[in-house]
Order: C-alpha cells, then structure tokens, then sequence
C-alpha cells in the first residue's frame, strides 16, 4: 500500500494526475488513497515533486 | 447561495474565472467554486506570460507585472549561454494578484463566487446535473445545466462525467519551484539550464520578480525520472547557483505536457484549463491556453442557455473552435516537446555550440530551432509555427 506523508504533502495533485487506476482524490485539503484499489504501481511515488509518498507493505 | 444555477464553474484559476466572466449575461445565472480558502493561493506557476496575448482578452492592469522580459539566456549542460530576443514583451506575472482581478472582473459581471468551496461529486440527472458542494461544513446540493470543469492537473470533475484524463509519464513535469529573495537577477532576461544534472527531460527556470527576486524552479519529465525529486534535484540547484538566498516561498506541482485531451465537451459539461491538459507543451506555459479556452467556453455557455439548448450538440462548438485555434498548433508543438525532451546532455551542448558562431542582431527562437532541428527538418515546420505563438 501507499503511505501518504500528510506533511510532506503540498496538495499539488501531481499523483491524482498520473494514477493509472485512478485511486487518489484530494479531498477537503487532504490527500486520500483507496490503498483497495491500488496496485502498488508506484507511479505516484517517483512523480510526487515533495516525497510524501512512499510503498510500504 | 441559490439552489439551481445555469452555469457551475469548479475551479477559480485564470481558466475558471475567464469562463465564468464570458458565460455570465444578464439573463442567466453563474456560480464559481474555489476549493481553497482565497482565490489566487497558492501559486503553483512560474508566472511568465505573453503581455500582447493577454492583453487580447483582458484590460492588463499594470499591478500585475512584477517584471518585463525581453529577453531569453539559453544554458547548455556544460554552461555555455545562447541570448535571445523574444518574439513579444513578455512579463512575470504575480498570479496572485492576477488571479483574484479575474475573478474580481467576473464578480463585477455578476457572477457568484465562493471559497472554502470543495465540489466532491457531479451527477447526472435528467438534462441536469446535481452538483454536491461542501461549503464551511455544510453540504449542498445544487442543480445545474451546466458544469465548467476548471478544476486543475487533477481533474476530477470531468472523471465525473465518464472522461478519462490520466496522464501517461512522458507527458508530464514534475515540478518543485521556490520564490528566491536576496539573489543578482538580471533585469527584462529569463534564464533557462537544460541539463540532465539539474532537469532530466525538462528545464530549470530562473524567472525574475523583482531586483533581488525571482521565481527559481525546475519540471522532471515523467518518463526520466532517476530516483531524484524534483525537490531534491531543487535543493541541489539552489545551493549551487544561489547559496546565500531566502526562500520566501516553495511549491510542489504538476505541469501536463500533453496533447490536450481528445474530448473537452460532453452533454452539460466543458473542460477548461490544466483540467483539460491545455498547456503548451514546448514551454509549460498555461496561462494563455487557459484564458483562450475560458474565453471560447464560457461564450459558447452563454450562448447554450440563451438557446436552451446545452446537449453536446451545441456544446461542442467549443471543442471545434478550441481545436482548430491553439489545439492546433499545441498538437504540433507536441511534435517538438517529444523531440526536445530526448536530446541528450551532448547534443545539447552541439546545439549551443552551433549557434555560438550566430551574430546577437540575428539571434531569435526561429534560428533556435533552426540550428537546432538541422536533422529534423520536418519538425522545422512547426517550429516556424511557434517562433509566432512564443511563450
């Protein structure tokens, strides 16, 4: 699953933009991810311009 | 706020104000939604912009300039500098003040605006949709005939409506950017370093705001990413080029540099803006797309209420004319953005080399590109093309 660091996070949209399956939503200023749908892809990690985000298992 | 509206525009950026304000008439009704807590913040652009272009939709109010440029510094990996004149009096632009003049000359139109305003789901129903809106933690439900969704690189009203806007690798910068104070900028001249060291597949922009000020930011192309981040890769450039400076700012985004999307009108819904991947893909630049796509969306949204009318069939006016105007040559110059993000840290180098020998008098984007592309003469057709629509 993909673990958001909610710190890190500038709600830039960039991941929401390029998930192939279409899982992450910025929602009320805050960065969700239905990890259900996820397939560990990593896209989102290496294009977040900030790191926030990161696989874990 | 009312409970039906003839036109929602979600997003209140320059694409989303623009619409607004050329949808809005007498006769109808408009509501525009903003997610953040103020229009115009924060400001996730490098702000340069084309003042002759801009001023063909809007009165330019001076405030907005934070500073001219006439000129553009080329760097190659290795550091040598190709000067040019650009075509038009470009500008660096404070969007926020910018913004929130659009949104403001949308209001004046009678447009109604709200902040703190997150539309999280469309439906539809009927010839209408039902817009959900979560305002100051209170949940509306509102009914329009038509949505505008302006709504930014996520763009997640137009998934609403069944359209699918994910972007592939290739297709988009990563982005980090910081507003630099207490640095030596030089006045009326944006730099550009393309290497792979600072920017693989993209560029390093050094765009002043002021004397001592500037804009200081770089976009990683999707497909060649190294493990570095954009905002590593940041890092690294400011302590290099600008050890001494403040950073009064720092932003993370994503910069689509795609072909805009196929479908931008569906029955009772447009696409404006990054939403609707309407960057030039050669420079990132978003700001004029946006506002030409305001300006033809929010008139023909008009002109559907006006008639009744806001199927596809009258919708899809908007996709013709955005399709045959600047669609047109951004899918050209997507031609040039796929050639340009592959060249290696050499050619590049080759590039700069080459036009070391070209008189400052005879220096221009066309003769850029025409060194450039020596080897690909067929892209040097769209090259003429852009050296036109430049910045």
């Amino acid at each position: 699953m993909i673990k958001i660091d909610q710190e890190c996070c500038d709600l830039c949209g960039t991941c929401v933009s390029v998930c192939p399956v279409d899982c992450m939503e910025l929602k009320e200023a805050m960065l969700v991810i239905d990890n259900s749908r996820c397939n560990s892809c990593q896209i989102c990690v290496r294009m977040c311009p900030f790191k926030a985000l990161e696989l874990v298992d | 706020m009312r409970k039906e509206y003839d036109v929602v525009v979600v997003g209140g950026g320059p694409a989303g104000s623009t619409t607004a304000r050329f949808a809005k008439t007498p006769a109808n009704s408009v509501v525009l939604f903003e997610k953040d807590r103020e229009i115009g913040v924060p400001v996730r652009c490098a702000e340069a912009t084309s003042i002759p272009d801009l001023g063909r939709f809007v009165k330019i109010n001076p405030c907005w300039i934070a500073s001219t440029v006439t000129r553009a510094r080329l760097i190659s990996p290795s550091g040598q500098a190709v000067l040019l004149n650009l075509p038009a009096n470009g500008a660096v632009l404070h969007r926020r003040i910018f913004d929130h003049d659009l949104a403001q000359i949308a209001a004046d139109q009678g447009v109604e605006v709200y902040t703190k305003a997150d539309v999280y789901k469309i439906e539809r129903s009927d010839r209408y949709w039902r817009v959900y809106v979560r305002h100051l933690a209170h949940d509306y439900c509102l009914k329009a005939k038509i949505v505008i969704a302006a709504d930014g690189v996520e763009s997640r009203i137009a998934r609403f409506a069944g359209i699918r806007t994910q972007t592939v690798l290739k297709d988009i910068e990563s982005c980090a950017q910081a507003m630099l104070a207490n640095i030596d900028v030089t006045a009326g001249q944006i730099d550009f370093y393309f290497s792979s060291k600072w920017a693989p597949g993209g560029y390093v922009w050094v765009f002043p705001k002021g004397d001592h000020c500037a804009n200081v930011g770089l976009g990683v192309n999707g497909a060649h990413f190294d493990g570095r981040s954009a905002i590593d890769l940041l890092n690294a450039f400011i302590s290099e080029k600008f050890p001494d400076a403040a950073r009064l700012t720092c932003v993370a985004g994503g910069v689509p540099v795609a072909k805009s999307l196929k479908q931008i009108a569906v029955d009772g819904l447009l696409i404006v803006g990054d939403a609707a991947r309407q960057v030039n893909p050669v420079t990132g630049g978003g700001i004029l797309a946006a506002i030409t796509a305001g300006n033809i969306a929010g008139t023909v949204a008009a002109g559907a209420i006006d008639q009744a009318d806001w199927s596809l069939k009258t919708l899809k006016e908007y996709q013709i004319e955005w399709d045959k105007g600047v669609g047109k040559d951004y899918s050209r110059f997507y031609n040039i953005k796929e050639w340009m993000t592959e060249l290696s840290d050499p050619e590049l180098d080759e590039i700069a080399e080459l036009l070391h020998d070209i008189p400052p008098t005879e220096m221009n984007i066309l003769t850029v590109f025409k060194v450039a592309l020596r080897n690909k003469p067929t892209l040097l057709f769209e090259a003429i093309k852009l050296f036109a629509k430049m910045i």
